[in-house]
């Protein structure tokens, strides 16, 4: 093929292509991104290709930047639920929630919340935790040439993100949690509704795994590329996912518990290999365990508030700020001023979609934060494929990247 | 939670060690800036210690910390460290780790002063702390001495001054710079 030769080496006149003389050992530097179709996010990578086995990657994020934080320490501590959900835009209730948690701890109000407000957040955060890992799993998948497990996984996809809309309002951009608990109680019959969908998910679920587990192409663009092992993970600061595939069971849910997940029964899934394959295997498994989670919190489900008793974070009752002085004013200092948390410092983290999602809060004693730090487990995983696509070739770089799932808006805050 | 860390460390490096904290059950411990690399080093090898993981980076700048007292609440959130070799730190650098098999958590902070923001990088210890610190460098402007590779992170080269100081005006708007590195060659 000598045409082939040529075209690579970006040489225009046939060289003499004997096999015995030896091709020249030059770089070659090829800009994937920042729009690239085969890539989830904006993400630009420079790549020093040797042939067409990578050398070097210098990936650049930031396209996607929005000033998370400099806008959050302009913002009151509720006007920044906004702001979390376009983090992690495919599961925007986990990113809620841990805002939420993060804000309650300088309070003080961390295992004060009524059990209801809990067990609502523990069920939208695990069916966003869903709708995060199909989306993951379904765009890889067809960024792999499979279409079909893309289309059946969006189709499961919008079931759920229409449950989260009779949640919340929105499709994706809920803004549902509270501090001190959830801005609305979840609707008459949305429960029996889930409980059909999940029931409608589990089907989905084996159709796409007899598509893709065992498929040739699949698991050869998968097993054995971009694995990292179980030492080398945890100097990354890998979580969720990524981390589990490499055998590490760190499991926020599990390792520091927070909210009502002690009340389920849930496996952690890991792997053994620490590649790609074991990271849709991780994924896939994960699915499973949200479901059985959700089963179990419905069954358990408690009657009762949704919002804790303490006038510090709660707003009065409609009733009330419409007919006394008091409740009005406070209304209004609560909208205007925002909640006020006492000065100090608290980091608090749940488990994401793809791992340790933590925000670091410095409070001043005023409504807005001092200082808001998001720690987003796209951007640790992001930074781990400059070591990941290493002696790969290029069109390795699209399982990488769908594996690690890095969601722009998180990786780039 | 964990405050046999903060005890061990204290035993382990006296004066090294400038204050000690628990807050919320976060436990913290500000350190010399000069004895960052060997407190870090103890801290991921000791069996008793074992930080494996790296969390995160990020600077706290204290331009315009004037806490608000809350009735009840103990005057000063910042015991001790008000002073740094005499003059009052501006920035404060934070590293959080976390022990995987030991399941305990520390933020270590470096205090810094406006006119002298260098303090040594941790990457080499933690690689996951690569790219968290060149985004602290790209935000706050902290020279992490000895990182392999600190660059602007999220913004371009080109862009003047570091967003997340307090001093820099939230409405503040750049313009966006053609990249010199998307023409010519490399």
């Amino acid at each position: 093929m000598p045409d082939l030769k040529t075209l690579v080496l970006g040489q225009k006149e046939a060289a003499d292509l004997d096999d015995e003389h030896e091709l020249p050992h030059e770089l070659m530097t090829v800009n994937m991104g920042p729009s690239h179709p085969a890539m989830h996010g904006t993400v630009r990578i420079v790549l020093s290709v040797d042939g067409e086995r990578i050398v070097k990657g210098d990936i650049q994020p930031g396209y996607l930047h929005r000033c998370f934080e400099k806008e959050a320490e302009h913002a009151t501590y509720t006007q920044v639920f906004p702001y979390t959900d376009r983090l992690n835009y495919v599961s925007p209730m986990i990113n809620n929630v841990g805002w939420a948690m993060a804000v309650e701890k300088l309070l003080g109000l961390t295992g004060e919340l009524p059990r209801r407000a809990e067990y609502v957040r523990v069920i939208v955060s695990e069916v966003s935790r869903i709708t995060d890992h199909l989306t993951c799993v379904g765009a890889s998948a067809m960024e792999l040439g499979a279409f079909g497990p893309f289309l059946f996984f969006l189709k499961a996809r919008e079931w759920l993100y229409t449950l989260l809309e009779e949640v919340s309002g929105a499709r994706l951009t809920h803004t549902y949690v509270r501090v001190g608990g959830v801005s609305k109680d979840l609707p008459d019959g949305w429960v029996a509704k889930l409980l059909h969908r999940l029931d409608e998910l589990a089907p989905v679920m084996v159709e796409v795994e007899t598509l893709l587990n065992n498929n040739k192409i699949f698991r050869d663009r998968m097993a054995g590329i971009g694995a990292f092992t179980r030492e080398e993970a945890l100097r990354w600061g890998c979580t969720g996912p990524v981390a589990r595939a490499c055998g590490i069971d760190y499991d926020v849910r599990k390792d520091h518990p927070y909210s009502v997940y002690p009340d389920f029964e849930f496996d952690v899934p890991v792997g053994t290999t620490g590649d790609c394959y074991d990271r849709y295997l991780v994924r896939i498994e994960e699915i499973k365990q949200s479901m059985r989670i959700l089963r179990q919190a419905c069954a358990q489900l408690p009657d009762g508030p949704t919002m804790v008793d303490d006038p510090r974070v709660a707003l009065p009752p409609k009733r009330d700020a419409y007919n006394t002085i008091e409740s009005m004013i406070r209304h209004f200092k609560h909208i205007v001023d925002g909640v006020r948390v006492p000065a100090g410092e608290a980091y608090c983290f749940v488990e994401g979609g793809n791992g340790e999602l933590g925000f670091f809060i410095v409070a001043d004693g005023t409504g807005r934060p001092y200082k808001a730090y998001c720690r987003s487990p796209s951007f640790v995983h992001l930074s781990t494929c400059q070591q990941l696509i290493l002696g790969h070739l290029i069109a390795d770089v699209v399982p990488i990247f769908g594996m690690i799932n890095m969601i722009g808006g998180e990786c780039d805050k | 939670m964990s405050q046999k860390v903060l005890d061990a460390l204290r035993a382990k490096f006296g004066d090294a060690v400038v204050a000690t904290e628990s807050q919320h059950g976060d436990e913290v411990a500000l350190v010399k800036r000069d004895k960052l690399v060997a407190i870090a080093t103890w801290l991921r090898d000791d069996p008793a210690m074992a930080f494996e993981v790296p969390v995160f980076v990020t600077c706290i700048d204290l331009l315009d910390w004037r806490p608000v007292k809350a009735p009840g609440q103990p005057s000063s959130t910042r015991p001790a460290w008000d002073n740094v070799d005499g003059k009052a730190p501006r920035f404060e650098v934070c590293w959080q780790l976390r022990s995987f098999s030991r399941r305990h958590r520390l933020r270590l902070k470096v205090a810094l002063v406006e006119n002298d923001l260098k303090v040594a990088s941790l990457t080499p210890l933690w690689s996951g702390f690569d790219w968290q610190e060149r985004e602290t460098f790209d935000m706050y402007g902290v020279e992490f001495q000895g990182h392999p590779d600190l660059r602007r992170i999220y913004l371009y080269d080109e862009f003047v001054g570091h967003p997340l100081r307090k001093d820099y005006p939230k409405e503040k708007r750049q313009p966006l710079v053609r990249r010199s590195d998307l023409v010519g060659d490399h």
